[in-house]
């Protein structure tokens, strides 16, 4: 897309063979406790699509194009949105220590307090 | 030059967008930092999308005359998906939230396939490597998608059962063949016979039918109880046909934000797979429960009902006390009456903990997501390798809906199918209780010899019921104290 800059070749093998270690390894250090949120967080970060089917939509010439396009965007943004939503929603609930969340701000701090005098839960 | 300057921007926040996507991945190692993980990806996302339209500057010429229309399209998508998405992902019941993972995971698959499909369609994707990463990020999305449609017709119980018949998988390899090979001739014919860089559109069409049916086919024999398994394998294809596509059309953001979420899932998918002691391979292609049989005379004893109430007053006079939750919990959403139960239970000086088995469920985790949403602290909740020792000196397990992650057959009976999976050591308690809706079998099919055991007793009923009872009998015990 950039006439400057393009990945071609190795340059993209490096790329790719990068990120997958960087995912491979941030994935095993999570908790078993957080695999659902991890999932939907991952799932998430796969909606990055919508950029690239935005692009791709811009760029359309023909009313086919325009058509499949605009699907593109659509389930793409869904899925960021969607996945955004969700995974929101389920950390939220975590919490630690036996109180009840009297705020959302009191329950952070909580969180955080009981993070230095307890750092692994489960 | 506004080219350049827009080239730059979106550059520079991609760049940014990506970081943000890892990091906040990052961050959810730890249920502190998590929350603020997925705030920032949020934010790398919304901005790579906003500058996504300064791709206006530098469009196509064939697209100049289209380009009102294109960007009136572009936002009207854009309100339109992320906000259905948006509210349905605010709205659905946690108990729901397998289903409506393998909801959005499809919807990023479709994407990506469909932007592959454009490029097909276009003359965009030129040469013998850019075509086939092309092809291969369509049918790894295209699978994702119809694959995740299935997975969720199945949680949603709009498929029932799994769907399996004789020579099913020569079907399946077929169709996954006839579309790697339509892949294959596609690129032939146009990179090598003809030379034309435009492929046929029929040809292009049977492909995307093929890789399309071939998602389907997979998904239908697959058992609820490998769900955690196979919404883990789509979301790390969804990934990698991001990737594959972000390669075509050059953008480094989605390379990398695709190929992280690839590499991910694939590690979550063998780390739930292990848990099953089966390979990915296994899950996938075998059709699990087919040859579970019960072998007649084979468990003896027999299974003892108990009341509801009766269960639930003995374990308050109890010492200490380990729940197991299953799926049945989440279908009854009896996860925040659960945890009334076990309130009064520490009131009554009850020491009672959670065990999780790490498939418990229909994804990862998601018991601990139910057990988190009715408000059970994070650090009550424990999973097989730590809590494991505890059931010897446990005076009592109250099983909730869950059956095979339980299953002695799995640690001594040879022929179980089963045999060899890591379970929860619940028979070696003093006393289990099992909270079951009927005498039937679990998902896999197998006759469980737990609740056959002289310490078990049966629980008869939904677990939301069943809980209701128990904590009612546990109150009138103190108002008549």
């Amino acid at each position: 897309m950039n006439p400057d800059f393009s990945i071609n070749g190795y340059a993209a093998v490096y790329i790719l063979m990068l990120a997958g270690v960087t995912g491979w390894v941030v994935v095993t250090r999570v908790p078993a406790i957080l695999h659902t949120p991890l999932m939907s967080g991952s799932n998430f970060v796969h909606g990055i699509v919508v950029v690239g089917a935005l692009y791709a939509l811009l760029n359309a010439g023909t009313t086919l194009d325009q058509v499949i396009g605009f699907f593109a965007v659509l389930l793409g943004a869904g899925n960021a949105a969607g996945g955004y939503a969700v995974t929101e929603r389920m950390l939220a609930m975590f919490q630690p220590g036996p109180a009840k969340p009297l705020h959302p701000r009191t329950s952070k701090r909580r969180a955080k307090k009981a993070a230095q005098t307890k750092p692994t839960p489960g | 030059m506004i080219n350049s300057i827009a080239q730059l921007l979106i550059g520079g926040v991609d760049l940014a967008a990506a970081f943000l996507l890892i990091y906040g991945l990052k961050r959810m190692s730890s249920p502190v930092t998590a929350p603020s993980g997925i705030v920032l990806a949020g934010g790398g996302m919304l901005a790579a999308v906003v500058v996504g339209f300064f791709y206006i500057a530098g469009v196509h010429a064939s697209a100049q005359l289209h380009l009102p229309l294109n960007i009136a399209l572009a936002i009207a998508a854009l309100l339109l998906g992320g906000g259905t998405a948006w509210l349905s992902g605010k709205r659905v019941a946690m108990t729901s939230m397998p289903q409506m993972v393998a909801l959005y995971n499809g919807m990023g698959g479709g994407a990506a396939a469909a932007i592959a499909a454009m490029e097909l369609f276009s003359t965009r994707a030129t040469g013998i490597p850019a075509l086939s990463i092309t092809l291969l990020g369509a049918l790894i999305g295209s699978v994702s998608l119809s694959g995740s449609l299935v997975a969720w017709a199945k949680l949603e119980g709009v498929i029932k059962q799994p769907l399996r018949f004789r020579g099913q998988q020569i079907l399946n390899g077929t169709a996954m063949l006839a579309a790697i090979i339509l892949g294959g001739f596609i690129v032939y014919l146009t990179q090598v016979v003809i030379g034309t860089p435009q492929p046929a559109p029929l040809l292009v069409c049977l492909f995307f039918a093929f890789a399309l049916v071939f998602g389907v086919l997979m998904t239908l024999p697959i058992g609820g109880a490998d769900m955690p398994v196979v919404i883990s394998i789509y979301n790390a294809l969804t990934g990698l046909a991001v990737a594959l596509e972000g390669l075509v059309l050059q953008n480094p953001a989605l390379m990398i934000a695709g190929m992280v979420v690839g590499a991910a899932g694939l590690s979550l998918t063998q780390l739930m797979a292990k848990a099953m002691n089966r390979s990915i391979g296994n899950v996938v292609f075998t059709n699990f429960g087919a040859v579970a049989k019960t072998r007649p005379g084979a468990i003896k004893g027999e299974l003892k009902p108990v009341d509801a109430g009766d269960a639930g007053i003995s374990m308050r006079y109890a010492g200490s006390v380990i729940i197991v939750p299953g799926y049945g919990l989440a279908v009854a959403h009896g996860q925040q009456k659960l945890y009334e139960f076990v309130k009064l239970l520490q009131v009554a000086g009850v020491t009672v903990k959670f065990a999780v088995h790490p498939v418990a469920g229909r994804m990862p985790g998601q018991m601990d997501v139910l057990l988190a949403e009715a408000s059970v602290p994070y650090d009550m909740i424990y999973q097989l390798e730590d809590i494991n020792e505890e059931f010897s000196h446990t005076d009592a397990v109250m099983v909730i809906g869950a059956n095979d992650v339980v299953n002695p057959a799995a640690r001594n009976d040879k022929l179980s199918p089963i045999f060899g999976m890591p379970i929860l050591n619940a028979d070696q308690a003093k006393k289990i209780y099992i909270v079951k809706r009927g005498e039937g079998r679990g998902y896999a099919g197998i006759e469980n010899p737990l609740f056959y055991g002289d310490n078990c007793q049966m629980v008869y009923g939904d677990a939301q019921t069943v809980l209701v009872k128990m904590i009612e009998a546990i109150r009138g015990l103190a108002s008549t104290a």
